[in-house]
């Protein structure tokens, strides 16, 4: 079971440092291999689009680099640090909470179902993390919230609870509510899957804009096959725990090599 | 003596029970939410020592009668060197058993909490106990106040025993009275219609205004 750390880099140096990369990383349910041996690197400001068919281990991906999952193999680096380790006696060891947390301001996620907090209104998500967790004052994180929910469109429903929001415009303040941490790369995992058609634009005008005007690494999930042939620099096609495919958009979608992409592309083409 | 005269005579030895009955069932409420919420936390930590600890407290105070719990901290723990007043003993053993029972509202409550909460609060970078107080905990709370309804009736029933131990709550007053006049009906008539007017009139009400409240608090009503 234990795995020979001496492999892994204590950190990542040089002129090309990746925002993320993921070296090796397994992640196991019981007998379950979910993803196996992952390599994966993403450039600071790329924008990677993941796909694939359900239970490829899209979702387990991003959860991972969030923290929500533990890994069972292998090294997660971010912006040049390992996320869940740290150097001991010229080895990587598992890290305690308070070095996952320092490594944890770097990434933000939205999620498929928003979450956002019930009891807060929409101001009140959006400061939540500025205040509590950054330590700015109320009216420092007030104007970032304000900002940020001016940019998503929901400036004048800062005082409205989730409840009374329609889906897309909670996930809409769920954006702005990541953003307010000022994170370096951010995770999207279906943010309109659960959305009505007519809104899903809502928000993926959101990202666009956010391709289009911030430094941000982005790693999106998503099953909207046009919008992530139109805002990817790189689309990676998951197949059963691992990378079956990747490259740019146009080549992915138009010039797929891997008979199994293809498969899908066509299910999915015909489906829309 | 017809009923009327009943409570002319004995109206002020009941109104003064009643009155340490309201008391008492205010601090037993007091010591039920503390108990309630410091085990139910306990019974969901990752330390397998606390988290036993407070099973084994649960499952005492909800294992064994609060007659006995009550007489256990009034009669023996002074043998032990602890002397409790009456009045202390009385409200602390009503609080400590039914705080068992609010633990596991609270523990139910916080499990119920869906997980997409507990991802967002992570996803924001929030330390574990930010997490609890500030996310999970006021939605906890709404969720569990209707099954705290019931238990704060039952508290207020429940003080009723402190007079075995010579509390001079209103269940205290009616039994001498009821000893020195020999008129049970009256005696116990009234303590039923008191105990029901506290629950229904006062307690009741008092609760739902506090669901009201907090459902419109988190933007649901
Ligand atoms: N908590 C869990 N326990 C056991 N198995 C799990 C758990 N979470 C995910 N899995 C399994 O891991 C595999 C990958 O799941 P994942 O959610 O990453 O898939 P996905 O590619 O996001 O699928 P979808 O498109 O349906 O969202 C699936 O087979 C799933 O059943
Ligand atoms: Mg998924």
């Amino acid at each position: 079971m234990t795995e020979d750390m001496s492999r892994y880099p204590l950190r990542l140096e040089g002129d090309d440092v990746p925002m993320v990369r993921f070296q090796n990383v397994t992640k196991r349910y019981g007998p379950l291999v979910v993803l196996d041996q992952l390599d994966l690197d993403v450039s600071p400001g790329e924008m990677v689009t993941i796909i694939g068919p359900s239970g490829s281990g899209k979702t387990t991906v991003l959860r991972m680099l969030m923290t929500l999952e533990t890994i069972n193999g292998g090294v997660i680096y971010v912006d040049g640090e390992p996320l869940t380790h740290v150097e001991r006696n010229g080895q990587l060891v598992p890290a305690n909470s308070k070095h996952v947390r320092r490594i944890r301001t770097k990434i933000g996620m939205c999620f498929q179902h928003f979450n956002l907090f019930p009891h807060m209104t929409a101001l009140g998500n959006c400061m939540e993390g500025p205040v509590q967790v950054l330590g700015l004052s109320r009216r420092e994180a007030e104007e970032r919230s304000l900002e940020l929910l001016d940019m998503v469109g929901m400036a004048e429903k800062r005082d409205e609870h989730p409840s009374r929001l329609s889906g897309g415009q909670q996930q809409r303040v769920a954006i702005a509510r990541a953003l307010a941490m000022r994170p370096k790369v951010m995770l999207f995992d279906e943010v309109t899957s659960a959305l009505d058609p007519e809104v899903i634009s809502e928000v993926t005008n959101v990202i666009r804009h956010l391709v289009g005007a911030h430094h941000l690494t982005m790693l999106m999930v998503t099953h909207q096959m046009g919008f992530a042939k139109e805002i990817s620099d790189r689309v990676c096609f998951f197949y059963n725990g691992a990378i079956e495919e990747q490259g740019t958009p146009t080549k992915l979608f138009e010039n797929p090599e891997r008979e199994r992409t293809k498969q899908f592309l066509n299910a999915v083409l015909d489906a829309n | 003596m017809t009923y009327i005269e009943f409570l002319q005579v004995h109206g002020g030895r009941m109104a003064d029970g009643t009155v340490l009955t309201v008391v008492q069932f205010l601090l037993a409420t007091v010591v039920a939410v503390a108990v309630a919420v410091l085990f139910g936390l306990m019974r969901l930590s990752r330390n397998p020592a606390i988290r036993g600890a407070a099973t084994v407290y649960v499952e005492i105070f909800r294992g064994t009668s609060l007659l006995i719990q009550l007489f256990w901290i009034f009669f023996v723990l002074p043998i032990f060197g602890l002397n409790l007043d009456k009045f202390v003993a009385g409200f602390l053993a009503v609080g400590l058993n039914m705080g068992a029972y609010g633990a596991e509202l609270v523990r139910g409550a916080i499990l119920s909490v869906p997980t997409g909460q507990w991802e967002a609060a992570v996803a924001l970078n929030m330390t574990s106990r930010k997490r609890m107080w500030r996310v999970i905990l006021p939605q906890a709370f709404v969720i569990m106040l209707p099954p705290w309804g019931n238990l704060v009736i039952e508290i207020l029933k429940g003080t009723a025993l402190v007079a075995l131990i010579s509390v001079t709550d209103l269940m205290f007053e009616i039994r001498q009275i009821n000893i020195s006049t020999f008129m049970s009906v009256q005696a116990f008539g009234t303590a039923l219609i008191v105990y029901y007017v506290l629950a229904r009139f006062f307690v009741t009400p008092v609760m739902r205004a506090l669901e009201h409240f907090m459902s419109r608090r988190i933007g649901r009503a």
